[in-house]
């Protein structure tokens, strides 16, 4: 057992990121749209800067010095992203441009899988990018999709009729870990269980758990699980997509290309192993390199301190813009991630955004790519908080108080 | 800048009371405009006897720039021609994208403060797009449940 870790210097790390060191329309920048993609420490752009200065050259291709340490850059980060997410292997790891194209590809590769009368199952609270794959992979395969309902404006899963829904010829559940939109967090190795028992392959949207929350593959028992190098430090360009591995050596390849192959031959070829052959074309090396040292920075600071500084801000604001008239809360009262959604009465989201942005506060508004759980509840829009381990309670308190002014500006307590 | 020059009264005024903000069970024409990456939704119907935009409403939802530019354009272009429609419409155009107010127009050159905002003039221009498509479009009768 590790020591427990000493609480960081939450003011010290904050100084680390250089851009949060300006004023916007003349008021110190707030930077809280970090769900969306959150700011680059300096041991991240460092490692860019010092890898594009030194090490740059194509991986698995040449023989020279500068392929070498590029190939073993790479595959370091390899490494690194198996030990972050404690899968078995770094055989495990797929680089990928992102949380999307890392859905997209399971999607692609089950193609051959799936027939008609099988199902897929996915929740109501699904950004479009773990929702909108399913639904072209569904129309390739005559496949439906089916939904685990969400309860209502306190954004639970209502998992009361899930092993019903497990046992309709579902193949595959792809779920969310903590919802971009709601904030919620869900119980993700419950639901791997009981999609297990039913033989079902699971796929878990980490793009927002995996730069705040410790996450264990093993612990959670997924067979996939898709995550984004920009949503926790790392530089856009760059994700990963986690897959058993001998559910990966059984599934064909995703796209055609170099370093994808064995063999090439006029008629046909035959592929790389795992995970090469998920892998085609020369891939965003230097986006591999800022991840690992995203990586590293995450846990020098300590995964769990950082869920429970996110958590705290969310919790603070959650219970300070209850103060708000008008004001409509979405998500989980208690526990959460590190985002607040809401709606003001008679306000458009985009307003308040604009409102906001000219006191320096960077917020996010509109439907966060989950329309139809918005037009389930009600809200055509919302606007969103989201915050990351260099916010301050303090900008909560900024946050709280242009709000305040917003609805009145626009007079929504009127 | 201050947000009072984009959100000038007028535009709060008619967001927080649309005019003409309703179905219109005579119109024979209408348009739907939507603009998705904010969600801003709208619904334009207009009656058009011969040449004359004889009545014309909207309904929807989004933000106050959307809501309100629609709400002024129906005042504006009710008994209008379809010439005069388009005319105005290149008016408004040029108000929220180069910011010079029309002397002659006090009501739609309070949207001159949009073009300091370029990602909202798709906004005040939501309402004008479908009232243009619904008047061009082939005759449709609206619901009117």
């Amino acid at each position: 057992m590790n020591p427990p870790a000493p609480a960081p210097d939450w003011t010290a790390l904050r100084a680390e990121f250089p851009i949060l060191d300006q004023t916007v329309h003349g008021h110190p920048l707030i930077y809280l749209d970090n769900a969306a993609t959150t700011q680059k420490p300096r041991a991240v752009i460092a490692a860019l800067s010092r890898y594009y200065e030194r090490d740059n050259a194509n991986v698995h291709r040449a023989i020279h010095e500068l392929s070498s340490r590029a190939t073993n850059a790479y595959e370091a980060a390899r490494a690194r992203a198996a030990r972050y997410l404690n899968a078995a292997s770094p055989d495990e790891i797929i680089f990928t441009r992102g949380t999307t194209e890392s859905i997209n590809l399971v999607a692609y590769v089950f193609t051959p899988r799936l027939r008609p009368g099988d199902a897929i199952l996915v929740t109501e609270m699904e950004h479009h990018s773990n929702l909108v794959p399913w639904q072209l992979l569904a129309q390739r395969t005559g496949a439906r999709l089916l939904f685990v309902p969400v309860t209502g404006d306190d954004g639970q899963l209502d998992l009361s009729r899930l092993d019903e829904l497990l046992a309709s010829n579902v193949k595959l559940f792809a779920f969310t870990h903590i919802s971009n939109s709601l904030g919620t967090i869900n119980p993700a190795a419950e639901l791997c269980a009981r999609a297990r028992r039913h033989g079902v392959i699971t796929l878990v949207d980490a793009a927002q758990s995996v730069g705040h929350l410790p996450l264990d593959v093993a612990a959670l028992g997924c067979d996939f699980l898709a995550f984004s190098g920009h949503k926790m430090a790392g530089p856009t360009g760059i994700g990963v997509l986690y897959g058993r591995s001998a559910l990966l050596e059984s599934l064909d390849p995703f796209q055609g290309g170099g370093e994808m192959i064995a063999s090439v031959q006029f008629d046909h070829s035959t592929w790389n192993k795992v995970p090469h052959k998920f892998e085609a074309g020369t891939p965003d090396i230097a986006g591999a390199v800022g991840l690992h040292a995203a990586m590293d920075y995450l846990d020098a600071v300590g995964r769990p301190a950082i869920a429970a500084h996110d958590e705290a801000l969310a919790r603070l604001a959650y219970d300070r813009l209850r103060g708000v008239p008008g004001i409509r809360l979405l998500g989980p009262p208690g526990a959460r991630g590190g985002l607040v959604g809401f709606a003001l009465a008679g306000v458009h989201a985009h307003d308040v955004v604009t409102f906001a942005d000219q006191e320096g506060i960077a917020l996010r508004g509109g439907h966060h790519c989950t329309q139809p759980l918005l037009r389930k509840l009600g809200v055509p829009a919302t606007t969103r908080a989201s915050f990351y381990l260099y916010n301050t309670p303090a900008e909560v308190e900024r946050l709280v108080t242009v709000i305040h002014q917003a609805a009145r500006f626009f007079g929504s307590a009127a | 800048m201050d947000l009072t020059e984009l959100y000038q009264s007028v535009i709060l005024e008619n967001n927080r009371r649309p005019r003409n903000y309703r179905k219109l069970p005579e119109a024979n024409r209408s348009a739907a405009g939507n603009n998705p990456v904010c969600g801003d939704e709208i619904t334009v119907y207009v009656r058009l006897e011969q040449d004359r935009i004889a009545d014309i409403s909207f309904e929807g939802a989004g933000c106050a720039i959307s809501q309100a530019s629609a709400s002024v354009m129906t005042q504006r272009l009710k008994g209008r021609t379809v010439a005069e429609a388009e005319a105005m419409f290149e008016r408004f155009k040029g108000i929220v994208t180069k910011g010079t107010p029309d002397e002659e127009d006090l009501d739609l050159s309070a949207f001159a403060g949009v073009h300091q905002f370029p990602a909202r003039i798709k906004c005040a221009t939501l309402g004008w797009h479908a009232a243009l498509n619904a008047i061009h479009g082939e005759a449709v009768t609206a619901t009117t449940e």
